[in-house]
């Protein structure tokens, strides 16, 4: 049941903020605050409590389960699951819609209930996204958080909003059609071979496919979870989004939503289309690679702060890309580690784009520089996060890019050594970041006061987290699918990727 | 003792918490309390445990502490563990020691910057890395310190950040030694794939039970350590980024850009010693390169205005004594001269800051002069740090360690007369160019502007210089050729960790005769330089007259010109690929589809095709009622006609149906 209550409470609390601020404004906030504290302890007692299950070897991997009737007549129910997977991205997505109230605290002054209402539902979209074991409930799920955040960019986005928002609802839509379209296929040709009509993941994963049914099935996931992850060359909506999209937007697009899409490879594609996924494997690894580059060398061509960021985002969920179809539990666990550590990192660059923006009314670089003498805290705080999106030691996103390449050289070495090339990349544009924002002299004659007490908390719990992950970053990796409970057509891919 | 191992690493990072998280709140002198205290009791703790370490060896001269595993995933269990041996023992001891003293001397030359707080969290941060660096166990915690330490020096190049130019040196540095990083990492994945293990004693025992000498991984899994190495010692081809380093504040030079940051390379080469033997192509590769590098910095250096340049060409060249030594399998040679290097470089360096200080910023050695009456203590420090640069027998420490390298580069297994050649004639450079220095400033006419102030450095400055001094010239006496007293102190002791090194190629004499010729190239080398320098500039000057001569030291001071080629083939055409593709071409290919998709549409579809079909209904529906109206005509005959096909019609139908 704690499984439903996840999706519900962010729903409920949603509707209250909503109606609140027609009762009494001012009072939304507190209430989102409020749900998202209690999802947040929610999911954390979770977490605590199949701790242990999840630190032994062999464990089963499903923690929780809820399942009842929807629409019986078509196989449809709803069905909730959990597994360390899924667990710590609910996790994440819980900690980062409290980052995402806090941060939109000061900033959003228009329609504040209604933002909030958005706000909370494509959380509960994506906390659904992440426990929906029945493809129709997941599709519905996949829809849900979609909508909220088109209205998220298009009503409280920069100047640019109506673009970007219509871009993102059409990459976004487009690609879903195709997944409807390869769930029907799926659940059809299942249906045909064993007369039985379900949407239910487990009973799905018996499905017996002709091969080139099993590829064109799996293509059709594999265009929405690229779009959504992004893989490159399906990635250009992001940039627009992120950059358009109020602090809070941004913060869940990166932190939360483009989780989705790499979740989705992880629990759909490569077990539901295991062939299939084998020889599609090299193909999607040197997409990642590409994307890792790409999105590298495409940041530090930035000028505008979030745009930056934004085009970080592409280079390092081309890791958890690499990662999930490497399939070895180092890249494995390196991917999720990755997911993790960048939804963390780059939720915090983009809150310090939006503390930026705010203070200043612009995101243009160009126009910061010297920014260090005015305000020191904030600039520590940028130069900590720019420092962590590089890869440093110590901090998560080094456990999750390290395990990642190590185990994309067990199976491809050539691969690896050229994708990681972009540990020169990232240090190029992330010095670049720190350079143009922060240091030279304030030429510009900025005068901003620096961080609140509100800001302080917010950066600085990820700053602990941050090195909590790079540090002991056990209890998350110890999430990450075991290969040994895998399907065994899996291992296949991996032999098959092995072109040593 | 040893179990306080862990208390090294730890006690200036805490001290780097404390200043990063209250610096703001503090004052100056407590400052100066955290910054310096925490690497002095750091220091301290060292020792006791080196101590302990000597009287008290552990079983096989091996202490391991293990913290915590880092990360556990099937198999790959690196851990956060300290593995203490004669070499890191060697390694934390320098490493702690200089960084007090270099801290201690901070606490006063920087105590009118602003920063003061930021600049001792940095440097906190740094040493705790760098014994992080020394001390680790696997090669990712190993890894850990490298970044962080590399860290630290961009952000103390570009400390004082104001200046643009700083900040790009700062960059330059981290971008280039990551260049090696990234080769380095690449090398983990090698040997992790095949070896299945990154803790560094077991890797090298798979190493060397798996990889028969010269295999293929081998030399592939050492060449792309000797990568990582060659960009953190500044060694060819990536050593660009050391001489722009010196933007940051003087102790940071002489704590990074000296002693130690910049000896991690030949750290690690040392460390995975047992691999590089295994790839005698890439030990010969060591050599070459270190024999290359100190000759091309020597001559660098001698063509530098700028006193903190040609010090860091100087450390460049030095680096490349090192690694010669690691190249022929002179592996207690190596260290050693780090030791002694690591003395007299900071020593040199802590002393030019002080004539810089005097000077309100002055760089330029032309511009100095006659400071020998004006800084007395600093003149004898600087002088002692430069006899035992160029090697001046007897005395000092230098002549200890580099004729030990000259000699075993000639003598053991890998040596040849040409590396030896190599190293005799940076010998005469190092004397040269060092000594050029000490004439133009301490000696000669004052050449300044501004006179300088008559403030004397206080005892936070002067007692470093001394201490240092002092190592810089006994710090030697601990290993003595064959001839002078046959000391070996330290390789004894170094060798409970590295190889010993076997001296093959020797006749009867020569190490005598070769010793004296090194002797002969160090005093050599420093009447030239006090002729050229200082008896006879007219004559230096009239060789710049020469146009052939001026150009050939103008491509020295620009350090031979790699700049402008890694400028022209890497900089340039990756700041226009960034700029031509700044919209992102993926992008503009969508947004053209889409565009011309859309007038496509618009073009077939002018007047609206569904809206055609629309008015195409209403045509018809006109065209029919047209018709219909039409029978409507009232002719008597018509109907009659119409009336009697209808019947046959039907009639038809009727039948046939």
């Amino acid at each position: 049941m704690i499984l439903a209550a996840l999706i519900f409470i962010p729903m409920a609390g949603g509707l209250l903020a909503w109606m609140a601020d027609r009762w009494y404004p001012g009072a939304a906030k507190w209430f989102a605050l409020v749900t998202a504290g209690i999802e947040f302890v929610l999911a954390i007692w979770l977490w605590l409590q199949s701790a242990s299950a999840m630190a032994l070897p062999a464990h089963g991997g499903w923690l929780g389960e809820t399942r009842a009737e929807w629409i019986p007549r078509f196989g449809v129910s709803f069905h909730l699951a959990v597994d360390g997977i899924s667990l710590v991205l609910v996790v994440l997505t819980a900690f980062l819609a409290i980052v995402s109230v806090a941060c939109s605290w000061t900033e959003i002054q228009k329609r504040v209930g209604f933002f909030y209402f958005n706000l909370l539902w494509t959380v509960a979209g994506s906390v659904g996204v992440f426990l929906a074991l029945d493809l129709f409930l997941f599709f519905f799920f996949w829809e849900l958080m979609l909508v909220p955040m088109y209205f998220l960019i298009g009503i409280w986005g920069h100047e640019n909003r109506q673009y970007a928002s219509i871009k993102f609802f059409i990459f976004a839509q487009g690609s879903g059609m195709f997944m409807l379209v390869a769930i029907l296929a799926l659940v059809f040709v299942h249906y045909r071979s064993t007369g039985v009509l379900t949407f239910d993941y487990f009973d799905l994963l018996n499905a017996t496919l002709s091969p080139s049914a099993e590829l064109w099935i799996m293509l059709g996931f594999f265009i929405a979870f690229a779009v959504k992850t992004p893989i490159v060359p399906f990635h250009t909506w992001l940039p627009d989004a992120h950059t358009e999209a109020p602090t809070a937007g941004s913060v869940i697009l990166a932190g939360v939503l483009l989780k989705t899409g790499a979740y989705g490879l992880l629990r759909f594609i490569v077990p539901l289309f295991p062939e299939a996924a084998a020889h599609f494997a090299p193909v999607a690894m040197v997409l990642g690679a590409t994307g890792i580059l790409y999105g590298a060398f495409l940041a530090f061509a930035q000028t505008d702060f979030k745009r930056l960021v934004a085009y970080t985002s592409v280079s390092h969920l081309g890791f958890a890309v690499v990662g999930i179809f490497a399939w070895n539990p180092w890249s494995l666990g390196g991917a999720v580690m990755q997911m993790m550590a960048h939804g963390i990192s780059t939720g915090a660059l983009f809150v310090v784009a939006g503390i930026l923006q705010e203070r200043t009314h612009t995101r243009d670089m160009q126009r910061y520089e010297g920014l260090w003498s005015v305000v020191p805290r904030l600039a520590g705080m940028g130069l900590f996060f720019a420092i962590a999106a590089l890869g440093l030691p110590g901090m998560g996103n080094f456990v999750g890019e390290f395990l990642v390449l190590m185990g994309l050289s067990t199976s491809s070495s050539v691969l690896a050594s050229v994708a990681t090339v972009v540990f020169v990349a990232s240090v190029v544009y992330a010095l670049a970041l720190v350079q143009k924002t922060f240091h030279g002299e304030n030429k510009h004659g900025w005068q901003l006061h620096d961080l609140s007490g509100r800001e302080m908390v917010t950066l600085f719990s990820m700053v602990a987290i941050t090195l909590w992950l790079g540090l002991y970053p056990q209890p998350v990796l110890n999430a990450a699918p075991n290969t040994a409970n895998s399907p065994p057509a899996i291992a296949v891919a991996h032999h098959e990727v092995n072109v040593e | 003792m040893l179990p306080l191992l862990w208390l090294i690493p730890t006690l200036p990072l805490a001290g780097f918490l404390l200043l990063a998280l209250g610096g703001s709140h503090l004052g100056h002198r407590s400052i100066a309390v955290i910054g310096a205290g925490s690497v002095a009791l750091s220091a301290l703790v060292a020792i006791l445990i080196g101590i302990d370490f000597i009287a008290a060896p552990p079983p096989g001269f091996v202490f391991r502490q293990e913290a915590w595993t880092w990360i556990a995933v099937a198999g790959f269990s690196p851990g956060i563990v300290f593995y203490l041996d004669a070499l890191s023992l060697v390694m934390v001891l320098v490493v702690t020691v200089i960084s007090f003293l270099i801290h201690l001397y901070s606490t006063e030359f920087m105590s009118r910057d602003e920063d003061y707080a930021r600049f001792f969290a940095y440097m906190n941060l740094f040493v705790g890395s760098m014994c992080i660096l020394v001390l680790a166990d696997n090669l990712l915690f190993l890894y850990m310190g490298w970044e962080g330490v590399g860290l630290c020096s961009y952000l103390l190049i570009g400390f004082w950040y104001r200046d643009p130019a700083n900040g790009r040196a700062a960059r330059k540095a981290f971008i280039v030694t990551r260049v090696g990083d990234t080769a380095m990492a690449i090398g983990f994945f090698l040997l992790f794939t095949h070896l299945g293990t990154l803790d560094i004693q077991p890797l090298m025992q798979r190493a060397t039970q798996q990889w028969p000498e010269g295999s293929e991984l081998a030399v592939l899994a050492a060449a792309l350590l000797l990568g990582g190495a060659a960009g953190k010692s500044a060694q060819l081809p990536l050593q660009t980024w050391l001489p722009d380093a010196m933007a940051g504040p003087t102790p940071v030079s002489a704590l990074m850009h000296a002693a130690t940051m910049v000896t991690a390379g030949v750290y690690l080469i040392a460390r995975t010693h047992a691999l590089f033997a295994l790839a005698p192509a890439v030990q010969l590769a060591v050599a070459v390169v270190g024999a290359l590098t100190l000759l091309l910095a020597g001559f660098s250096a001698l063509a530098q205005n700028d006193i903190k340049r040609v010090l860091a060409y100087s450390t460049i060249s030095q680096l490349g004594y090192m690694f010669l030594a690691l190249g022929v399998g002179a592996w207690s040679a190596a260290i050693f001269h780090l030791v002694t290097h690591a003395f007299f470089k900071s020593l040199l360096f802590l002393s030019a800051g002080v004539v810089i200080m005097s000077l309100h910023e002055e760089h330029d050695i032309f511009r100095m002069g006659a400071l020998r009456k004006k800084l007395p203590v600093t003149f004898w420090t600087f002088l002692i740090g430069s006899a035992s640069l160029a090697a001046l027998p007897l005395v000092t420490a230098g002549f200890y360690s580099k004729d030990l390298i000259l000699w075993q580069a000639w003598s053991s297994t890998g040596g040849n007369p040409w590396l030896w050649a190599a190293g005799w004639g940076g010998a005469i450079l190092t004397g040269l160019y060092i000594f050029r220095v000490v004439f133009l400033v301490f000696f000669g006419e004052a050449r300044t502007v501004a006179p300088p102030e008559t403030c004397r450095p206080g005892l936070c400055i002067t007692l470093p210089l001394i201490v240092l001094a002092a190592f810089s010239v006994v710090g030697g006496w601990i290993e003595t050729p064959s001839f002078l007293g046959n000391l070996t102190l330290f390789s004894d002791f170094i060798q409970h960790a590295l190889p010993p090194t076997q001296v093959v190629h020797s006749g009867k004499n020569d190490e005598i005769i070769l010793e004296l010729l090194a002797v002969a190239a160090s005093l050599g080398s420093i009447a030239l330089a006090y002729l050229l320098f200082l008896r006879y500039p007219a004559f230096l000057h009239e060789l710049t007259l020469v146009p052939a001569l001026a150009s050939l030291r103008n491509f020295w001071h620009f350090g031979w010109g790699f700049d402008h080629l890694y400028e022209f083939l890497f900089v340039r055409p990756y700041l226009w690929l960034a700029h031509a593709d700044q919209r992102d071409v993926i992008d503009d290919i969508y947004r053209m589809a889409f565009s011309c998709t859309l007038r496509w549409l618009q073009k077939i579809n002018r007047h609206d095709l569904i809206d055609n079909i629309y008015s195409g209904l209403t045509g018809l529906c006109l065209f029919l009622h047209r018709a219909l109206s039409a029978t409507q005509n009232g002719q008597v005959r018509r109907y009659a006609a119409a009336i009697a096909a209808g019947s046959i019609g039907i009639i038809f139908m009727g039948v046939f149906a």
